[in-house]
């Protein structure tokens, strides 16, 4: 058995993929680097998988708390383990759009799954998950609800203001003034996906593209991103488990030398 | 008997008599000038003047870790932010005036040349305004055409003729034109070692270890009309061609794995851990833009050459030029891949760095990564983003070279 283990900002997720490089289990713990998020998602996705930890021949870590995991064989870059992934789970994807807690990221590969180019946000947290957590808590509503309030939109409100700071100062404003719930979290969705749009014109996209991370679950988002994007985005499954099943198919090749 | 020193040793050596000689002057009541990196500084050195150097001072302030406290004072005063942090550590600087890691005199001159970008031109204009001294200032527009146009070559030869004017009325001193052909020979010299030196990481392995490059620039910057800073770098050459011959690498523990460049300047406040982080996936920045950018050469006394080549560094030039820079940089050192140090400061290297990436990788196939932080600014910088985006490179490298395996 081979584990990919991806330790996020606010989320923690492991995978599980057997020698016929099937995947066994996945997990996924919102919470993430530096709480007990890591070691439980361990815990939780062997018991799914009822295997023990004598039964892992190799361990990859990868997120941004891979670097203080110590238990793993090696750790890789999310990058390259998204890459991995959803090559690995899906046929001709050449742009990967990542948006995690406190980074988004478009990756483009090549046709067997190889980084080819990647940009990744600036030091700030404009069009990533972390940017959906300020909006939700300034709307009143869970960040799960998102998606389907802005699906009962009815007008445009823009947003602006790229700083999240700032952003949420305007919502605020933009809610005194009468704007509805519905509207406004269409327009932070419009947001982040028109920040995505500037960094997908950076690194050049092509289609197929698909989306990974958390911030995917939310499919309003995804819907606004098609629309500016122009194209579709084909869901890819397991959304949020993709970098830490990149990891485990990593694992799986190091142990077996493919690598 | 005596041993040789080292370049090192000599580097240091001269550093701190530099900083020291300046101090000793401003004590003895002579004149002492505030100077930009990239300056016709063959003026000031054939009249006697002691020079310093802010942007120098403000990266070793950096480097030391102290930058914070003059970048919050200048905020203070009410300079944005926004404004490049060098600027703001040494207009911080102009009012505490005093550094526990080491202090410059305060100036009695300013002597500004706009090639390296503009916003010297208001930081020194600033200087010069406060503090009531005379401000010499080069105005060097930037050169949209590939190559210097002429104009801007007579332009900046008759603000040469006309700061020797002003330099003659502010000291009350005849300019003397022998010593001038003597400085102008010497400048040359040195930057030609410079050159020859830095060109040594052209061998595989590199016998210079990239992040040396940031501590020896330091001299060509503030020293490059004396000759003791041409012995430097022909020590420096020495040392390094010995290493290149004996197959020696950038490092004594490890191999030189990948070769990289890095574009802009270093992070000063994070250098070390910056630097520990490409040791660890053995990539040895083997060269910049920076050796070129000092290769200011032109023959002795013709002051059209000496105009054109202050007019001609890398910052100063249009896009196709940094384009074709970079390129060739890849094609002559190896390069195995790029790092762009995405600025806060620099508006002049940040704005094209996006452009230049897609199209040097368009044009060399090689993989690169965009890094957010600054050069003396510590709250610009997150380590765990540099690491990924650094370990993220290398893995891209590593599919690189792994593909480009041919077996014989």
């Amino acid at each position: 058995m081979y584990l990919g283990i991806d330790i996020g900002s606010s989320s923690s997720k492991a995978a599980i993929i057997d020698r016929n490089m099937a995947i066994v289990a996945t997990h996924v713990i919102n919470i993430g680097t530096g709480t007990r998020g890591p070691s439980q998602v361990i815990e939780e996705v062997m018991q799914k998988a009822n295997i023990t930890q004598e039964e892992i021949l190799y361990t990859v870590v990868t997120g941004y708390g891979r670097v203080t995991f110590q238990q793993a064989n090696a750790q890789i870059t999310e990058i390259s383990c998204h890459a991995k992934g959803v090559s690995y789970l899906m046929k001709g994807i050449r742009t990967i759009i990542d948006i995690g807690g406190q980074d988004a990221k478009v990756i483009r590969i090549e046709a067997d799954g190889r980084v080819k180019n990647f940009v990744m946000n600036e030091k700030c947290a404009a069009g990533t998950g972390r940017f959906l957590e300020v909006m939700a808590r300034v709307l009143g509503c869970d960040i799960s609800e998102l998606s389907d309030l802005a699906d009962s939109a009815t007008n445009d409100i823009p947003i602006s203001s790229v700083c999240t700071v700032f952003a949420e100062s305007e919502v605020i404003s933009r809610l005194a003034s009468g704007a509805s719930v519905e509207d406004v979290a269409r327009g932070a969705h419009l947001s982040i996906a028109k920040r995505i749009v500037g960094m997908c014109n950076r690194v050049g996209f092509e289609a197929d593209i698909t989306m990974t991370g958390g911030v995917a679950l939310n499919k309003n988002v995804v819907k606004v991103l098609s629309e500016e994007l122009n194209m579709e985005i084909k869901a890819a499954p397991e959304t949020q488990a993709v970098g830490a099943i990149g990891a485990a198919v990593f694992a799986y090749e190091r142990h077996n030398k493919q690598d | 008997m005596e041993t040789k020193k080292s370049s090192r040793q000599l580097l240091d050596e001269a550093l701190a008599k530099h900083y020291e000689d300046a101090l000793t002057a401003k004590a003895a009541g002579k004149l002492v000038a505030w100077a930009t990196s990239i300056c016709p500084q063959e003026l000031l050195e054939t009249m006697d003047i002691d020079v310093v150097y802010p942007e120098n001072h403000a990266a070793a302030i950096g480097a030391r870790k102290g930058a914070l406290t003059f970048i919050e004072h200048a905020e203070g005063m009410g300079y944005s932010s926004d404004i490049c942090s060098y600027a703001r550590v040494n207009m911080g600087y102009a009012e505490i005036q005093e550094f526990a890691g080491g202090n410059i005199p305060m100036p009695d001159l300013i002597f500004c040349c706009s090639n390296i970008c503009n916003t010297v031109i208001k930081w020194y204009e600033n200087l010069a305004v406060t503090l009531n001294i005379p401000l010499i200032m080069f105005d060097m527009p930037f050169n949209h055409t590939y190559e210097v146009p002429e104009h801007s070559v007579k332009y900046m030869r008759a603000q040469i003729e006309y700061a020797i004017e002003r330099l003659e009325a502010i000291t009350g001193r005849k300019f003397d034109y022998e010593r001038f052909a003597e400085v102008m020979k010497i400048s040359n010299e040195t930057c030609e070692w410079w050159k020859k030196a830095t060109d040594l990481a052209v061998h595989t392995p590199s016998p210079l270890k990239g992040y040396d490059m940031f501590n020896y620039m330091a001299v060509i910057v503030c020293m490059r009309g004396k000759t003791a800073c041409k012995e430097i770098f022909q020590t420096w050459y020495e040392e390094m061609k010995e290493k290149a011959a004996n197959g020696e690498g950038p490092f004594k523990d490890g191999e030189e794995s990948y070769r990289v460049m890095w574009d802009g300047i270093a992070c000063w406040p994070h250098l070390s851990s910056t630097y520990k982080v490409l040791r660890k996936f053995g990539i040895n920045m083997v060269t910049s833009t920076y050796p070129e950018s000092w290769n200011i050469r032109y023959e002795t006394n013709d002051l059209d050459g000496m105009a054109r080549a202050y007019s001609s560094n890398y910052a100063n030039r249009n896009l196709n030029y940094g384009i074709k820079n970079v390129t060739k940089l890849v094609e002559d050192f190896a390069l195995e891949g790029i790092i762009y140090h995405s600025n806060r400061s620099c508006k002049l290297m940040d704005f094209r760095q996006y452009e230049v990436q897609r199209r040097v990788e368009e044009a060399t196939g090689v993989p690169s990564v965009i890094f957010d932080g600054d050069q003396t600014d510590p709250r610009i910088f997150s380590q765990g983003q540099y690491e990924t985006r650094i370990q993220a490179l290398v893995e891209m490298m590593a599919e690189k070279k792994k593909s480009e395996v041919t077996y014989e």
